[in-house]
């Protein structure tokens, strides 16, 4: 804040260390070290992983954490967007198994890919948008209530849809989409691919993405230098609603089902993979490249602890660990970050 | 000559309470006008009514002698007019090409809505570093603005204003909170832009301040004007006394 940093009376200035230019040169090298750190961790984690472990690094077992991993990394592009906007989205693991537990239903009454697909894309945008309106309309303080209604009703609705149990059936392609490889590159992956891609342009290119940081950022400057904050986080509960509807998809194509119990937890996955990754929980910060870092540390994690024959509540503790090392870093982050302002109200006023 | 900004018979009340009481200013182009008052005196109210964050109950404003009506930001932007708040306003997360121009990108293709078009992000890095340059103000890097000092959060803030306002710039308390050199920066900032030829219009209790850069300056109390100085050391003791009230 401009009173802290902008003060040559603070007494923090005077700490000696604070001018030194070596120190100063230290203060950067931390921050490009706690920027690329999360990126660094996963690559570690690999190596590691790969010379404890020599099925790892085999393609069928990388096939098998990018297929394994898709879902996650779906869910946690559309979650980056709203934490970005200094949200969060509760209700995307309900909304996976909704959207595919429509899509199921619809399959049962007419044999049509392409109205599967819609019905169950249309699902999640549907539970997205809703998400949007209800946050910005109904002038809700925070979106964590907004979604953990919404986590409710909507798997309470895809458990009466699906009166509690599996609905089987998917069309072939879905199945494909959810289940197959090419060679050993799960199809899966390619959508992954495509939806980063994607959410990469719209973010750093679109004039929405410029929008959407500017309102994580300051959402009171943003609304008074005229952004239409409402509408951007509409926009943003809206997309990650369509990313819940793609996981959705991912999964019934998965297990050639819709099943009302899919994606349990996985919001949880979602944001801990985003944070792992390195945005900032607190908004404004966060990129595509941090979303897929955490899901791939998240995936590699998991999957080793697999191979290893670790039982499961080992793999949620690690998870947990390592959540908590990413928050640490973030805290880190900002206290270097005063730093560096401070040397620099320092050096010239 | 023409003021480029006159306002007469500026009023607004708050319910019962009256904000500005009949307020007439005037400020030229190439002059820095200080607009001194205790709090609650009406100075904020005044350049909010400016800036177009509230709007006049009563009152005239004239550019270049022309009445203009302002009804919002929005409307004081097209008429020229920026305004520097307190609290700045700047996106810490953004850099400062990025605040230069949030809300207001620059944007291609002009058929698409607004926010689905494709930034123009070089041009925009360009002319909002040619802007820090021609007003010498100097970044350690343009990285997020978060990262700067508060002076030059500040500096960055004022030249976004100038970047925009080829008319009027409103400053709000501009040196508030920064230490003496940094404050040092932004009164060489302001200088410059009376030397571009800006009107300026400038919110400030530094007493030391105000007499440094500002040529004449208009003192309020109780959403009144009560007199106009122009600042000096020997004026020192008359603005203190309009500033406080005859006998106070």
């Amino acid at each position: 804040m401009t009173d802290v940093a902008g003060s040559v009376e603070h007494p923090e200035s005077r700490l000696p260390t604070t001018s030194h230019p070596a120190h100063n040169r230290l203060l950067q090298g931390a921050l490009v070290a706690l920027r690329a750190g999360p990126a660094l961790i996963l690559l570690i984690l690999v190596v590691v992983v790969s010379l404890t472990t020599p099925v790892f690094f085999t393609s069928r077992n990388i096939g098998n954490v990018f297929s394994q991993t898709a879902v996650i990394a779906v869910l946690a592009l559309g979650q980056l967007l709203v934490i970005v906007s200094r949200g969060i989205d509760l209700s995307v693991g309900a909304t996976v198994a909704l959207s595919g537990v429509v899509g199921a239903t619809v399959y049962t009454h007419v044999h049509s890919t392409a109205l599967v697909v819609l019905a169950i894309l249309g699902t999640g945008l549907a539970v997205g948008l809703a998400n949007g309106l209800v946050y910005v309309l109904g002038r809700v303080p925070h979106p964590f209530i907004v979604t953990l209604a919404s986590l409710s009703i909507v798997r309470g609705l895809a458990l009466w849809v699906a009166s509690g149990t599996l609905i089987p059936g998917m069309p072939g392609p879905i199945d494909t989409l959810g289940g197959s490889t090419i060679g050993w590159l799960p199809y899966s992956f390619f959508v992954v691919v495509g939806l980063s891609l994607v959410a990469l342009f719209g973010t750093t290119y679109l004039v929405w993405g410029r929008w959407l940081y500017a309102v994580g950022g300051n959402p009171d400057a943003a609304r008074r230098i005229g952004i239409p904050v409402g509408r951007v986080l509409v926009t943003v509960y809206a997309l990650s609603g369509l990313a819940a509807g793609v996981g959705g998809l991912l999964t019934a194509g998965l297990i050639d089902a819709g099943s009302p119990t899919s994606g349990d937890l996985a919001e949880l996955d979602s944001i801990a993979a985003v944070i792992i990754g390195g945005a900032a929980f607190a908004g404004g910060r966060g990129n595509v490249g941090n979303a897929l870092v955490g899901a791939f540390t998240i995936g590699v994690i998991r999957n080793a602890l697999n191979l290893h024959n670790v039982n499961a509540f080992y793999q949620l503790m690690a998870i947990g660990a390592i959540l908590l090392l990413a928050v640490e870093a973030d805290v880190l982050r900002g206290y270097v970050e005063s730093r560096v302002r401070l040397a620099r109200a320092m050096r010239h006023g | 000559m023409t003021p480029v900004l006159a306002v007469r018979d500026a009023t607004k009340r708050f319910g019962a309470v009256v904000g500005l009481d009949g307020v007439a200013i005037e400020v030229f182009s190439g002059e820095v006008l200080a607009l001194l008052g205790d709090n609650g005196a009406g100075k904020s109210t005044l350049i909010k009514c400016l800036s177009g964050a509230l709007q006049l109950d009563r009152g005239v404003v004239e550019m270049d002698g022309r009445p203009v009506a302002i009804h919002s930001p929005a409307d004081a932007h097209r008429l020229g007019i920026e305004t520097v708040y307190q609290d700045l306003a700047l996106f810490d997360n953004l850099r400062p090409s990025d605040n230069f121009y949030a809300g207001r990108e620059k944007a291609t293709p002009r058929w698409l809505p607004p926010s689905l078009r494709v930034l123009r992000r070089h041009e925009m890095a360009d002319t909002a570093r040619r802007t820090l340059d021609r007003l010498q103000v100097t970044l350690d890097d343009h990285g997020a603005v978060g990262l700067l000092s508060g002076g030059q959060r500040q500096a960055v803030a004022v030249a976004r204003a100038a970047a925009f306002a080829s008319r009027v710039v409103i400053l709000d308390e501009p040196t508030a909170a920064l230490g003496v050199r940094e404050s040092r920066r932004v009164l060489d900032l302001i200088l410059r832009l009376r030397e571009e030829q800006r009107a300026v219009i400038v919110v400030s209790h530094a007493m030391d301040h105000v007499m440094e850069v500002a040529d004449r300056a208009v003192v309020m109390r109780r959403g009144r004007k009560v007199g106009e100085v122009v600042p000096s050391a020997e004026t020192y003791h008359e603005m203190v006394a309009l500033i406080v009230g005859g006998g106070a």
